[in-house]
């Protein structure tokens, strides 16, 4: 059934997930979706790489979403990521001045992404880090992982995540290109597989 | 090798027999799909083989995949829950409209949070420049629609009924009608992206994507319902679908935090 009782707990049960498929390319993706970063901002970071499949081929058709916090830490609340014009119909394109902490990104035919946004702050007892949700052609459920931020050894050594997965910790934490720009590459299957992750 | 549907049947059967026999031996249900379905053949070399990592969210409340990115009435127009209006002049097809409740597990009602739909037209196309089905395009229906729920957590789209159509997992494969929905909850833990499907639709057991669902019930959430009352005399047949957002949410919210 499709029409829920919320006063039956025992009949709130998920809708099932299901790919994003091949033709979401004129939905989804918005103008300047990968810009995340107020313009001009001293904080901002540049993440880039590659998606991966089994057989180490890149993806050109995958879609990507990031979202992190602001440098100090907090969570933004503020929308106006893919504002629209009444006018037109289309996309505005982000305002320049407002961080929302959020983005989508679509893989180019290359398989290659990359995401300008502010350095994430850390958050409890985490290291900094951003989030990523992974959809694509293929994944009948996207998959979450974070990019973690090199630098500061101490906090990632105490991350308690990072503390868990043994050797495959280094495919959580991205590679300093210097000048703010951090290589981060998803390999969804095979060698180096990316850690992915279930909320619970 | 050329794959027929006989032997995409036969594996979807394989893997119903499988779940039967997980059920029986006490797995727990399973809503969602597992993403190694090979009858869907781009599954095979795009599903993880390790096991995810869990994370416990109760342990930690200041996780930022507690919190949800914000969507307000400037990133959408007033036209965009209404596909049909988009245009100069109007689509080909049957208007539908599609409405329903945006719910979390606890079956409380998701607010303010933004529902972004995309379709095939009435021929079974979509205006995306790979798609290279034979079908028409129509100039006057793209198929794109977003909208952000309201206090009640209820979404309403007016649009037209899409077209099943031909894709290439094996001979003579065709998708269900479908509408795919992609929506975000008060944490990003519970994002979805799915697709919505239309009540007795004779396709239904040949499709890999929807059978990748092996659960019954599970399956069946996936349908919308014919709500003959939320049909507009004149103008549009309705459907209803309630969605219910999986996924730990945030049990406090703190602002700005």
């Amino acid at each position: 059934m499709t029409l829920i009782d919320p006063g039956s707990p025992e009949q709130v049960l998920p809708t099932p997930s299901h790919t994003v498929g091949p033709f979401y390319g004129y939905a989804l993706p918005f103008r300047g979706g990968e810009e995340i970063a107020p313009l001009g901002h001293p904080d901002t970071v540049t993440v880039h790489g590659y998606v991966l499949d089994g057989a180490g081929d890149p993806l050109p058709d995958a879609l990507l979403e990031v979202w992190g916090p602001r440098p100090d830490g907090t969570v933004p609340r503020v929308d106006g990521a893919l504002r629209r014009d009444p006018a037109t119909g289309g996309f505005l394109g982000r305002n320049g001045v407002e961080f929302t902490g959020w983005g989508r990104i679509q893989t180019d035919a290359n398989g290659h992404w990359y995401a300008r946004t502010l350095r994430p702050g850390a958050r409890g007892r985490s290291a900094p880090y951003l989030s990523v949700c992974v959809f694509a052609r293929g994944l009948l459920v996207h998959l979450f992982t974070r990019v973690y931020l090199p630098g500061d050894d101490a906090a990632l050594a105490a991350d308690p995540l990072l503390t868990r997965v043994g050797d495959r910790r280094d495919t959580l934490i991205a590679e300093d290109e210097g000048n703010g720009t951090y290589r981060f590459d998803i390999r969804l299957q095979g060698e180096g597989e990316t850690v992915f992750l279930e909320f619970q | 090798m050329t794959l027929t549907q006989r032997d995409i049947d036969q594996e979807m059967a394989a893997e119903r027999v499988a779940y039967a026999k997980r059920l029986a031996d006490g797995a727990p249900v399973e809503h969602h799909p597992r993403r190694d379905y090979a009858p869907y053949r781009s599954s095979v070399l795009r599903h993880p083989k390790q096991p995810l990592v869990a994370i416990d969210t109760r342990q930690d409340p200041e996780l930022v995949e507690l919190r949800s990115p914000a969507f307000g009435e400037r990133d959408i127009t007033e036209t965009d829950n209404d596909l049909t209006r988009q245009h100069t002049g109007e689509p080909v097809g049957e208007r539908i409209t599609v409405s329903g409740r945006l719910l979390d597990r606890d079956g409380r009602p998701v607010r303010g949070q933004l529902i972004e739909i995309w379709q095939a037209n009435s021929a079974g196309r979509y205006a995306h420049r790979r798609e290279q089905h034979d079908a028409p395009l129509d100039p006057n229906f793209t198929g794109v629609g977003r909208t952000l729920t309201d206090a009640e957590g209820r979404y309403h789209f007016t649009t037209i009924q899409p077209g099943p159509y031909p894709w290439r997992n094996h001979v003579n494969a065709w998708r269900p009608a479908h509408i795919h929905f992609s929506v975000f909850g008060t944490a990003f833990t519970q994002r979805l992206v799915t697709q919505m499907y239309f009540p007795n639709d004779p396709l239904f057991p040949y499709d890999p994507i929807l059978q990748s669902v092996t659960d019954e019930a599970a399956r069946q959430r996936l349908v919308a319902t014919y709500d003959h009352g939320l049909s507009v005399p004149e103008f549009s047949l309705g459907y209803r679908w309630d969605i219910v957002l999986d996924g730990p949410a945030a049990t406090w919210i703190e602002e700005g935090r």
